[in-house]
Parts: structure tokens; sequence; C-alpha cells
């Protein structure tokens, strides 16, 4: 057998999403040979499938529909001769930053590269995952696939739509819909709340009419060939159907909006440490997963809520990348841990790496539960040492948290915990 | 078509009706398979466990026992000629209490009535974990039968078929047996699409095949349909070794959790009589049935990383046994109520009705031609990384991965659209090469697929369907159907 064709990048970034994109201007910039990988036929991710406008407020201070964000990247990226392989699939990473790749010209394909950026975003959660009872017809899609044949393949999966979920691809969809003449009976969402944005929710259905129908569930799909319709039925607090609350929906599609997974099978393969709360990568505050030399941004980290936190994202691990293939800052092993405490979700990044330590060190987390008037507070061995106010703490939008770290303050360095707690009097008197 | 008199006309295109075509392949004869749905494997066949059993536990004396014991030997020989995954991984009955030691003790005695070889009772609880570390603490002793294997259901009869058809059967997809009349000399089968002339009738038409048996005026039995759901795991999300079964019930052999030959983890299948024939519904109930069952077993069971829920049907027949016979109508043979242990024992079957189409009369005259090796795409999630070089400049299809979980090229989706009985449905794309199997089930290659079906069978997307008419994907073009909202509902 011939040797495998082998080419070697300082900076190699599996994904041309924003995620990536971003990463690899960064790492350009800052001097490093970088390669881009990506397994569509175009640059962007999901983002060209995404025509509908909000992106770019945060980076641009102007919105942007997807493709014209994206665009912006590509268009950096193709200034800066930032080279992409298109229509090209990793099949494997190794600990020593060895990809695997395959596509019609270059066959299978060695890439060796001084570091590693993980960008390959993330897959929806099907009927399956939820366990969603009733047939197994044609007619039920997840919202981003049935987005991607409205608004890329020019295709319509269906004329009369339920929507199970109020993630916010299932929000736009169901404006999407209505624009293209579908008629869609309603949003279903399992929890007390929406988890989509709120201005989606205003934007996308309550101009249009479409009901959301919170605390509810589908119970059972009909039709053995195609949707016929579905039944849903109102919830207990354990998510279980009240008997006796069942309504019948005709329709002959069903969107599922219920929720992204990152998406790391590579990652896995190669035996990186995953938190199981976010799906993602453990992380640095340098983005470095536990194997070194290997950095992870998007939503292969943790599941965005803008495009824009995305890109910020992807930028500082191209960033970091560049730094650990110039080998400018040593990283050292010591970490501390952050871990999630009450009304926290997950919270990224897991580890502060005390090498990296600049001034500060940005968080992201979600809540659990809705909660209004809120800090969200750091606590190290019981004693606090930073607390952000926040007017609402919401599953669906994501917290930025920029912590100050006074290093000459704190003498020994113990682990971090995060915890969202109500602004209370006793909280503020103890402040 | 309708001139020609078929020496041997099969009902159902499942593992039944396809094991016999492959076998009646071997002679010079002209047989067609008739299958109302638009592909082979499309009932029960499709939907089980996958699991060909040693044979202990069968009644002795029953066609069961009989064709379970003389069916599990022929698997590696079919399977290795036919391409199609078979292992032999063992298969446990797992005692949780002491009083359940009986029933192995039992089941042990009915193998070895039943001539099973190797059964093996243990009662070393150290080495029952050494064989399975992830089994239940409260494991008391098992059953081990070191034959019991798994196969893919669907994987076995599509090559079964392809295997019959390229030896020279024909099938006619889309052709429901709505009437049969029997004449003088032929029986005259009039399907939803044609209408066939044959001397013999096979009716392996699973649950439906009382109906089938009554339009020859035989109504000596009822099937009654018995649903069983599954929950698949995503790979590898558990270290699992052997098929593992509970104490079995009167009616089932109890709710299973084993590997599949893919290394997904399946947990099911529950057991309840329903009336509708077409019921392939998943139930709340039958979920929270199979996952407390199969937490008796494996107590970790991660149900957080299920991709997939599917149902299938048992031919349950009255009388509880396989029907496996010539009837009074001379030519009419039924082949009915096929349940478990049917897939383990459907080759043997289908040697058996070998010598009742003798019986019937029909003469019996070595196919010279017979070609018993299927030849099958390399598939490239199994190649090493040299391998898959070297195919993707032969064929540059190759290079492109279509399905990403499950790593399957553009190559061999285009290959099982052109093959013979080729897929002609998104379903039939994925019972060949496992694309849309995954943890995204579809969610990143439908659309790929819907277009490679519909370049390479030249037909509008509109027509591209799931499983067949009435299951089409995709409903319009965008713009077409601004304006006309809602009009008719």
């Amino acid at each position: 057998m011939p040797p495998l064709k082998e080419i070697n990048v300082d900076v190699a970034i599996i994904g041309g999403g924003p995620a990536g994109l971003a990463a690899a201007i960064a790492a350009k910039e800052k001097g490093a040979e970088v390669l881009i990988i990506e397994r569509d036929f175009e640059l962007g991710g999901i983002l060209p499938q995404c025509i509908h406008n909000g992106f770019g407020l945060h980076i641009f201070k102007e919105e942007l529909t997807g493709p014209e964000f994206a665009q912006r990247y590509i268009n950096q990226a193709q200034k800066l001769k930032i080279p992409a392989k298109l229509n090209t699939m990793v099949t494997s990473i190794s600990p020593e930053k060895e990809i695997i790749a395959v596509n019609q010209k270059d066959g299978n394909l060695k890439i060796k590269a001084g570091a590693i950026v993980l960008a390959m975003g993330c897959r929806e959660r099907t009927r399956h995952n939820i366990l969603v009872p009733g047939h197994r017809p044609a007619g039920i899609y997840p919202a981003g696939l049935a987005q991607r044949l409205v608004n890329i393949e020019g295709y319509m999966p269906g004329k009369r739509f339920v929507i199970l979920g109020s993630g916010d691809i299932g929000l736009i969809m169901a404006r999407r819909l209505t624009w293209e003449g579908a008629k869609v009976e309603a949003v279903v969402e399992i929890l007390p709340y929406p988890s989509g944005l709120i201005r989606n929710q205003v934007q996308c259905l309550k101009d249009f009419g479409i009901p959301l129908i919170l605390e509810h569930t589908v119970t059972k799909i009909h039709g053995a060939q195609r949707v016929e319709g579905v039944t849903i039925a109102k919830v207990d607090e354990n998510w279980r159907p009240i008997p006796g609350t069942e309504r019948f929906f005709k329709c002959d599609t069903l969107l599922l909006s219920v929720g992204l997974i990152p998406e790391n099978e590579l990652s896995r393969a190669a035996n990186i440490e995953i938190d199981p709360r976010t799906r993602g990568p453990m992380v640095t505050n340098s983005l470095e997963t536990s194997i070194p030399g290997i950095f992870a941004c998007g939503n292969v980290l943790q599941v965005h809520d803008l495009v824009d936190n995305v890109a910020l994202e992807g930028s500082r691990a191209g960033e970091m990348a560049s730094i650990y293939v110039f080998k400018s800052i040593k990283m050292k092993k010591e970490k501390i841990q952050c871990t999630p405490g009450e009304n926290i979700g997950y919270i990224v990044p897991q580890f502060i790496s005390l090498d990296a330590f600049s001034d500060k060190i940005t968080f992201f987390m979600r809540a659990q539960t809705p909660q209004r008037e809120v800090y969200v507070e750091f606590t190290m061995g019981g004693e606090r040492i930073h607390r952000k106010f926040s007017k609402f703490a919401i599953p669906s939008e994501m917290i930025k948290v920029v912590m100050p770290i006074l290093k000459d303050k704190i003498k020994e360095f113990s682990d971090i915990t995060v915890s969202i707690v109500p602004k209370t009097k006793e909280a503020e008197s103890n402040a | 078509m309708s001139e020609d008199i078929f020496d041997c006309c099969i009902i159902g295109a499942g593992v039944i009706g396809c094991a016999i075509a492959r076998c009646l392949a071997k002679y010079r004869l002209k047989v067609i398979v008739l299958e109302k749905a638009a592909d082979v494997c499309s009932g029960t066949s499709k939907a089980n466990s996958g699991i060909i059993h040693a044979g202990y536990a069968a009644k002795p004396g029953t066609l069961k026992a009989k064709f379970n014991a003389l069916g599990n030997p022929l698997f590696d020989q079919v399977c290795q000629e036919l391409k199609v995954p078979f292992e032999r991984i063992g298969t446990f009955v797992v005692a949780v209490t002491e009083e359940s030691i009986k029933t192995l003790e039992e089941l042990y005695q009915r193998g070895e009535k039943n001539k099973i070889p190797d059964l093996e009772i243990v009662r070393d609880r150290k080495r029952i974990k050494k064989m399975e570390p992830s089994l239940t603490d409260k494991v008391t002793g098992i059953l081990f039968a070191p034959t019991g294997g798994i196969v893919s259901p669907y994987d076995l009869t599509i090559g079964l078929a392809e295997n019959a058809n390229v030896n020279g059967v024909q099938f006619l997809f889309n052709s429901e047996v709505v009437d049969i009349e029997v004449k003088e000399n032929y029986k005259k089968v009039i399907t939803s699409s044609n209408e066939i002339k044959a001397n013999t009738i096979i009716n392996a038409a699973g649950v439906h095949a009382d109906n089938i048996s009554r339009m020859v005026g035989l109504d000596y039995f009822t099937i009654t349909p018995r649903k069983g759901e599954y929950i698949l795991l995503d790979k590898k999300c558990i270290e699992l070794n052997h098929v593992l079964f509970p104490i079995p019930t009167p009616i089932s052999k109890g709710i299973v959790v084993s590997p599949t030959y893919e290394k997904h983890i399946f947990l099911g299948p529950n057991a309840q009589n329903i009336d509708d024939k077409d019921d392939l519904s998943i139930t709340t109930e039958g979920l929270i049935e199979i996952i407390q069952g199969g937490r008796k077993l494996i107590p970790d069971l991660p149900i957080n990383q299920a991709i997939v829920t599917y149902a299938g049907l048992r031919a349950v027949a009255n009388t509880n046994e396989f029907i496996i016979e010539p009837t009074k109508v001379g030519g009419f043979v039924n082949v009915a109520g096929i349940q478990s242990p049917g897939l383990s024992a459907s080759l043997a079957i289908a040697e058996y009705i070998v010598d009742i189409v003798k019986e019937c009369g029909i003469e019996l005259n070595p196919n010279p031609n017979f070609n018993p090796i299927r030849k099958v795409p390399p598939r490239f999630a199994i190649l090493t990384d040299e391998e898959r070089s070297k195919l993707i400049l032969k064929n540059p299809d190759y290079g492109t991965i279509i399905c990403r979980c499950e790593h399957i090229t553009k190559a061999e989706a285009k290959a099982a659209i052109h093959r013979p009985l080729g897929a002609t449905t998104l379903d039939g794309v994925k019972f060949r090469t496992r694309a849309q199997m995954g943890r995204c089930h579809g969610g990143f290659c439908t659309n790929r697929i819907i277009d490679i079906l519909s370049e390479e069978l030249n037909v509008p997307v509109e027509q591209i369907s799931k499983k067949g008419p009435k299951s089409e994907l995709i409903i319009a073009k965008t713009k077409e159907l601004r304006g006309a909202a809602t009009e008719g509902n």
C-alpha cells in the first residue's frame, strides 16, 4: 500500500463555521500557518441556512443575516490567504495531533499539526433521543434539517406543521414556514417557560399569532406512512403527561427543536475529557482541552445562544493555539477547578490554568431554572471572591461574567464554586 | 408476465420468504416473490432482536425446537456466503434470585433434550462478572449458551433476497395480494398491481398469513400480532459482550439487553398482543417497561444515549407453534406463525420447504448456474486508512462521506441504489448502507440521500419517499405554496 499523503501545518482547525473561521483568522494574525478542514461544500457552518437577521449585534454593531455574518469572516480569511479544504471530513485525531481527513481529491490525508482547534459544532436532538412515542412515518424532521431543506435546497417538507420544542431554530422556522405559505398549528414546549430567545418568541410566534403551548408534550405521532397528526398532553412537574388533557392536532409534519448536542465523537475517540454537563470538552481558560495543544471553541464546546459569542470564543481559541505552537507562554499543569453550584447548569471554562492567567477570566454559564434579580457568585474555599448582579437568569440565555483575578489578594488557590443566588436583603447585608 | 405460470409464488419478502426464495433458486424453477411494501424486509424481519438463539428455550418435540436446533448451525456458512455479519457472542439467561436457579436448570435440561451443544450453568460470580462486568451485582447464576449469536436481521434478509434475485428469482414490490383463485391447473394470485399464475403458493406473509390462507378457503388458524418495543443506545456506551436474557415469562423470553454487531446496545422487547396488524407505534408505557426490564440486568443503562426507538410485531399463531405444512388445497403451503425463534429457524425452515415443494409435485433439477456468493461493495467505515486511500483513487465517491455518524460514503449510497433489488427509498438506502442509522439519525444526511436517490433514479425529489408510496418526504418546492396557505384544511 502506498503511504498516505502527508502535510504539516501549525494550527489545524476542524470545522469552518463561525468558530473555526474566527479561530483561523486569529491564529493566522498571530503568525501561524493555518488550515481549515470543512466537511460541507462551503464555509460558514450552519450560518448559510440562517437567512434571518439578528446576527452580529455585539461584534459588528449592526444586524446581519447569517450568510452576511459568515461572509465577513470568509472575506477576512480569504484576505489572509487562509487555505481551506472543503468537502473534507476528519475521521480521526490523535493526542499526537495527527489528523486523518478524507476527500475526493486527496483521498485519505494525514495532517500533522502543531496545535488543533476543535470547532465541529453540534447536532440536533432527535425524537428518539427524547423518546417521543408514536409511529415512525415520513414527515418528522429536526428543525435545523427542515431549515436546510427550505433555505438551501429549496424544498418544502410539509404544509401543516406542529413544532415540538421552543428552541430558537424551531421559533425561527415557525415564522419561515408561515412566510412560505405553510400553516404552523402550534409550538409545544414541555417546560413552563420557552427555551428560545425572548426576541424570537415575539418576532416569530406572537407577531404571527402562532400559539405557544407550554407545559405540554407530544404523546403520540399518528400516521403509518406520513404524519397525519399529533396528540399533545399537559405534563405534571415530572414531565409526565396528565391523562385526560390530550388534544389532537391534524398536521403532515412534526418539527423538533428540542436541543442541540455538541458533536464530540472525534474528541471522545482521542480520549479528550468530556464534561457531562456541556457534553463538550473540559477546557481551561485558554480553551485548551485535557490534551495539550488541542483547543475547543464554539458549539462543540458549549451550545451557544448567539453567534457573536461563538466567534469571540473562536478568536480566543485560535490565538491560544498559535501561542501554544510558538511556546510564547508556557502552560503549567496545576489547575483550579470551577464547579457549578446552586442553579448553575454548567460553567465554561471548567479549569483555570494559573500560567494562562491574564488579569481577568471570561466565564460562560447557563442557569438551570429562570430566576429574577440575582447575583452570580464565585466562591473559593467558602469565601466569596467575585459576584455580578443580573436582572434575569434564564436557561435560554448564556450568562457571561468577567472575573478579575487579583493574584496578590488570593494567597492560596483552591477550587471555585459558581452559584446563582437571589438578591435578598441578607445577601446585600453580607456584601 | 401474466401469461407465464410460475412454479412457485412466495407471498412475503421477509426473512422466511427470502430464505425460501434463495433455497429454491438452487433449482431450475420459475420463482416469484410478492411483497406489499416497497422493499424486502419491511415487516417483522426488520424489527426484532437479531438474536440467533442456541435453541434451549423451545419445548422439546415442537417445530420451534426442531428448526431452531437445525437452523442455528447453518448461519456460519450462509452468512459467509452472503457477507452478512454474524457473530457467536454467546447468550446468558440471568438469574437474580436463588429460586430462579431452578429455571436455569430446567432450561439446561430442555437444551439437552433439544441437543444444544456446550450449555453451561455458571454460578461462580467472579467468573460471571469477568465475562460481563456491567451485569447486575444481584446475579446468582447464568445459563451460558456459547453457540447463541447476533446477526443483523435486515442485512440477512436483504442478502438472501439479492442472492435469490441474481440467481433468477423475480421480486414484485408494492404488490399486496388481494385475492387468490384456485384453478384446476394453477392458482391465480391477484395483487394490487398485477396478476400472477403459479403452481405452488408459499404463504410467508407474516402477521397477514391467516388472511392469505383464508383467500384459498383455509380458515384453520389465526395470527395475532404481538408487539415488541425496543430502544437502541449509542455505540459502546457500556461494555457488553453477550446477549443477556432475564428469566423467561410464560409468553416471552423477556426484556433482553444485547450488543448489536455494530456495537450499539439494544434493550427490549416487551410483549403486548394488539389488534392492528400495522400498528408499529411506540408507547410511553412500553418504553418505561423495557427500561425497567433492562435495568434489572444492567442497572446503569445510559438511556440518555438512546438513538432510536422502534417496534416490531411477532406473528403469533393461536396454536402458539410454527405452522409449516402443505395444505389440503394442493400446492398451497403455509409457513405461518413464525415468531421467536423464527429468525434462528429461518434457514432450516427454508430447506424444509424445498422438500415440501417437491412433495407438491414440482420437479427439482439443480440450477447449474447457482452462485451462492453475494458480492458486496467495500464498506468504507471498516477499512484501514491505506485501504481507504486506494479505494478513493479508484472511485472518488468513496472520498465523500455523506453520513458523518456511521462514516458512509456517497459511493456506498449509489451502490445501494444500483444493486440487484436496489434501494428506491430513504429507508432502502438506510438498511443497505447504515446511513441515517447513527446518533443524529438522519439529521445531516437525509437531504443528501434524497438528492442522490433523485439523481440516480432520475425522478423528481417530490417522488422520493421514506418507505414507499404515501410516505413522500418533500411536499413542494419553496415558493410553490405561497398564497395558497391553509386551503382545504
